[in-house]
C-alpha cells in the first residue's frame, strides 16, 4: 500500500490505505454494522456516521459486540454438586 | 398465572425468571438452556470483536432478539466511567435504551461498589436509559436507586457466581416492603429452592447465570428453575399459612368413637 496509515483496532495495529473510512474498515474485516459498536478515539459514533467517518493516522478503533455473560464473565469450571461452605 | 405479568418501565414481561449468557459449552447449548428455562429477558455482556478469527459466531445468531428482551450488563466494570461508557456502547451496538447497570467494588467478592453505582444510574438515567441496577441487599440504596429513576432494582442474593443462595432475607424483605418498584434477586442462588423462596419471600424476578450454566446438566437445571420461579410466585400469591410451635389437627375431632 502506498499511502498507508497505522491505526490500532481494538489494541492490535493495523495498516489501512488512507481515505479509509471506518465503514471500509468494517467491511474489510467482514463485520457486519448491525449490532456492532464503534468508538474512535474514545468517541462513540453513531452507525449513521460510519460511512462519513476517514481514519487518520495513529486513530485508535475499538469495535465491540455482545457476548454471553450474566455477572461476571468467566471461564468458571462446572460444579458437580458440591459446596464451599 | 397468565394475567400475572411483570412490568417494568411500561415494558411487559411473560418470565419471572431471567438469565444469563455466560459460561456455556457453546451457543447451541447457551440458546437451549434459554429456550428451557422459559426466560424472556436474556443479559449479555459487551466486549471486543475477535478480529483476527472472524470465523467465530455472534451469540444473537442464536438467541433472537425479536423473540427476547436482551439486557445488556456492565458486567466487568470496577468505576463510574467504565460502567457508563459500556452502556453506550451498548446502547449504540442497538438493541435498546435498557441496561443492567453493575459498578462493582473488588473481584474478590464482586459486591457492587454502591456510591459508584447511584452516581452511574444518575448519569444514564439522565441521557435516557432504562437502568436495572445491580445493588447489594442494602435498603437504604435500593430507596436512594428508586428515588433518582431506576424502575426496578436488583439486589443480590448472594456474591455472583457464589452459590450460597439468599444470605439475607430479611434485608430483602425490608427493601421490598421500602421500595414500590419491582424487585429482581439478582446473583447467588445456587439452586432450584433458592429461586423458590425467593419467589415466596415476595420478589417480582429472579436473575441467574452460573446456577443453571455451571450445573452438570445445565439443561434440566434450566428446567427446575423454571418450575421453581413459578411455584414461588403461586405460593407468593396463594399466602403461606402462619408458622406454629405446636400441632394444629387437620382432621376432625367430631364423629371420633
Amino acid at each position: 500500500m502506498a499511502d498507508a496509515l497505522r491505526i490500532q483496532v481494538n489494541g492490535q495495529p493495523r495498516d489501512c490505505r488512507s481515505g479509509s473510512t471506518v465503514g471500509d474498515l468494517l467491511r474489510e474485516l467482514e463485520i457486519k454494522t448491525e449490532r456492532v459498536a464503534v468508538e474512535l478515539n474514545l468517541e462513540i459514533l453513531d452507525r449513521k456516521d460510519f460511512e462519513l467517518r476517514s481514519l487518520k493516522q495513529g486513530d485508535r478503533v475499538e469495535i465491540l459486540n455482545f457476548i454471553g455473560g450474566g455477572g461476571l464473565v468467566s471461564g468458571e469450571r462446572r460444579g458437580g454438586g458440591r459446596t464451599h461452605v | 398465572m397468565y394475567d400475572d405479568r411483570l412490568v417494568i418501565a411500561g415494558r411487559e414481561f411473560k418470565s419471572r425468571l431471567w438469565v444469563g449468557t455466560g459460561k456455556y459449552k457453546d451457543f447451541a447449548e447457551t440458546r437451549k438452556a434459554i429456550e428451557v428455562s422459559g426466560a424472556d429477558v436474556v443479559t449479555v455482556a459487551v466486549r471486543r470483536i475477535n478480529i483476527t478469527d472472524r470465523s467465530k459466531e455472534n451469540l444473537l445468531d442464536y438467541i433472537d432478539p425479536k423473540k427476547y428482551t436482551i439486557l445488556p450488563n456492565t458486567a466487568g466494570c470496577y468505576t463510574v466511567e467504565d460502567a457508563v461508557r459500556y452502556a453506550r456502547l451498548a446502547r449504540a451496538a442497538g438493541v435498546s435504551d435498557l441496561v443492567k447497570l453493575e459498578v462493582l467494588g473488588d473481584e474478590k467478592t464482586l459486591f457492587p461498589d454502591t456510591a459508584g453505582l447511584i452516581e452511574a444510574a444518575r448519569i444514564l438515567i439522565k441521557e435516557g436509559f432504562i437502568v436495572l441496577p445491580y445493588t447489594n441487599d442494602d435498603p437504604i440504596v435500593a430507596k436512594k436507586l428508586v428515588d433518582i429513576g431506576c424502575p426496578a432494582v436488583m439486589p443480590l442474593a448472594a456474591p455472583i457466581g457464589s452459590g450460597l443462595g439468599i444470605r439475607n432475607p430479611y434485608n430483602l424483605k425490608i427493601i421490598m416492603e421500602t421500595v414500590k418498584v419491582p424487585i429482581i434477586v439478582d446473583a447467588g442462588v445456587g439452586t432450584a429452592s433458592d429461586a423458590a423462596l425467593a419467589m415466596e419471600y415476595g420478589a417480582d424476578a429472579v436473575l441467574m447465570n452460573t446456577a443453571i450454566a455451571g450445573a452438570n446438566d445445565p439443561l434440566a437445571m434450566a428446567e427446575a428453575m423454571k418450575y421453581a420461579v413459578q411455584a414461588g410466585r403461586l405460593a407468593y400469591k396463594a399466602g403461606r399459612i402462619p408458622r406454629k410451635l405446636y400441632a394444629t389437627a387437620s382432621s376432625p375431632i367430631e364423629g371420633m368413637l
